[in-house]
């Protein structure tokens, strides 16, 4: 990566356009331009640096899938809204680990809170806990089988000889029983 | 149709590989049978689930990689200007500091001045191992052969215990296991599973369990995390164990933050731990484990203790790598706190174990 391109800070339109078109390098450009003011704000207030990480990456994450789902529109900076999104989440994750003292210290400007949005993306988030757990509790050879049909779209060929099965129906059994086990796993969690 | 041909034929549906007839006479079939109407939405819903975690997998670890590349260390000594820092800090946090140094020295002194006295005292813990006499047993084996009219239920010593893993990763008191030939856990269904003594730490009281039965099919994500640091006096706390057999919830304050003749291991806390109630989880008002429900001290009536967290922590971190399948990624988020009493405990009650032991 060239040193121009690290430095430079993207507009706001060019990260839309960019992650709306799965560009690598938007993402990355995004990424450092604005990691350092989240860092500033984390360990500043109590945090340290793998703290900074877990909320940048989900305060990304948060900005990615609604500009994803199409029904982002901005209405303040870019790095306001980014800013503000780290600010809550840090402000909940503090007040979780009691370590909040009752005030924060700011280097930013920052939007009022958007209630609806954020739960939204928790129930995603604990959804997501559950598909992890249920597909780590599956167990080898159906995790993967089921990862590369489901999730990487591999065709069934590919499955078969990955896994050295004989004919494209045994495959087709085993991936079926390993869904449905899958299934069972995910919505006994409570 | 078996449940595998179903599966085929509407995945066929929703990806639109069927022809146009058997299209037709599919989504007549579903309009007329509602069963089947509910298979196929539950399979559209879990199947976009699949996808998106597989995105938002993929999408992490791009982040990742892209994280890699940032010179962190630099950029947080950049961030971090020391001595205006350090002038910082101690202004705004001076008072603190104050208390904090001279708690340290009164703690330095009164450890110093107790450290010849601990070894003769040790007498004075009693054990809250729940020894069970002949005739409780023969009283506990019927009432178990009526419940369960299978097996009649002889174990020699319970205590309480909680998951910290969802693949069964269980915390304890040493003493509670302590010479066990083996050692079951029974969840708040009544179902038992062998476990195995992974680790134990004798000095701070503290064992991992493993449950290893092939039975155990896991539990979900744990919904509470997990605090390092130490909780303050007078913070509302509360516990969930097996005192007696069985399941109770008592609630209550931290009178003290050292337990007997000032040892900084222990809370004090104003909980009445009974038999059977040791290795219990200890939890704060969000929701966070807090510490480990201990031993009572033998002489004061009414005085009762919790192992604090941190060093549950440090004992979780002294597993040997070559005994767990994977490295202990404790539970960072809490998905409890905002919830009233009753329904945390509705949530927290399914990782929260009875702890059997059995002597030949």
């Amino acid at each position: 990566m060239n040193k121009d391109l690290k430095d430079s800070t993207p507009t706001d339109s060019e990260v839309i356009l960019g992650i709306l078109n799965n560009s690598e390098i938007a993402l990355k450009r995004l990424y450092i331009a604005y990691f350092p003011m989240v860092l500033q704000l984390i360990i500043n207030n109590n945090g340290d640096e793998d703290d900074a990480k877990d909320i940048y990456q989900e305060a990304i994450i948060v900005l990615y899938n609604k500009v994803k789902a199409g029904d982002f529109e901005l209405s303040s900076k870019l790095k306001t809204y980014i800013y503000s999104i780290c600010r809550r989440l840090w402000l909940k994750r503090l007040s979780q680990i009691n370590r909040y003292g009752g005030d924060i210290r700011d280097f930013q400007e920052f939007l009022p809170a958007d209630t609806d949005e954020f739960d939204q993306h928790n129930d995603r988030d604990m959804q997501f806990g559950k598909m992890e757990s249920a597909l780590r509790l599956l167990g080898e050879p159906c995790k993967t089988i089921v990862e590369d049909f489901y999730i990487n779209n591999r065709s069934m060929q590919d499955i078969c000889e990955r896994f050295g099965y004989t004919n494209a129906d045994n495959a087709k059994t085993q991936k079926y029983k390993c869904l449905q086990r899958l299934k069972k796993l995910f919505f006994q969690q409570k | 149709m078996s449940d595998n041909e179903l599966l085929e034929v509407i995945e066929r549906y929703l990806n639109g590989e069927m022809s146009r007839e058997e299209q037709k006479s599919f989504e007549l079939q579903r309009k007329e049978n509602a069963e089947m109407d509910k298979k196929v939405i539950e399979h559209k819903l879990f199947n976009n689930l699949l996808k998106q975690y597989g995105e938002r997998v993929e999408l992490e670890n791009r982040l990742n990689a892209i994280h890699e590349e940032i010179d962190v260390h630099t950029l947080k000594e950049n961030l971090l200007v020391h001595p205006s820092w350090i002038v910082q800090l101690w202004r705004s946090h001076h008072s603190k500091i104050s208390v904090a140094a001279s708690v340290a020295i009164f703690v330095v002194v009164s450890v110093m001045y107790l450290a010849g006295s601990f070894n003769n005292n040790d007498s004075k813990y009693v054990a809250l191992n729940n020894k069970i006499d002949k005739q409780s047993k023969d009283i506990k084996a019927l009432s178990n052969d009526i419940k369960k009219t299978t097996h009649i239920d002889k174990f020699t010593g319970s205590g309480s215990g909680f998951a910290f893993t969802s693949d069964g990763l269980i915390a304890t008191c040493y003493h509670v296991v302590q010479g066990a030939d083996s050692v079951y856990v029974q969840n708040v269904d009544g179902s038992s599973f062998k476990a195995e003594v992974l680790y134990t730490d004798p000095q701070k009281d503290i064992a991992i369990l493993k449950i290893t039965d092939n039975q155990f099919k896991g539990l979900g994500p744990i919904p509470y995390s997990f605090k390092k640091g130490e909780s303050d006096l007078a913070e509302t706390i509360s516990t969930y164990g097996y005192p007696g057999g069985k399941p109770v919830y008592h609630n209550g304050v931290i009178n003290a933050s050292t337990g007997l003749n000032g040892d900084s291991v222990h809370y004090q806390v104003s909980i009445p731990i009974n038999f059977g109630n040791s290795g219990g989880p200890l939890w704060d008002s969000k929701g966070n484990i807090i510490g480990i429900t201990d031993a009572k001290e033998g002489h004061a009536e009414g005085e009762h203790y919790a192992i604090k967290s941190r060093y549950l922590i440090d004992a979780i971190h002294n597993i040997p790598a070559d005994s767990l399948n994977e490295r202990v990624n404790l539970n960072r988020k809490n998905t409890l706190s905002g919830l009233s009493e009753d329904q945390k405990l509705k949530r927290e009650k399914s990782f929260v174990f009875m702890v059997k032991t059995y002597n030949n």
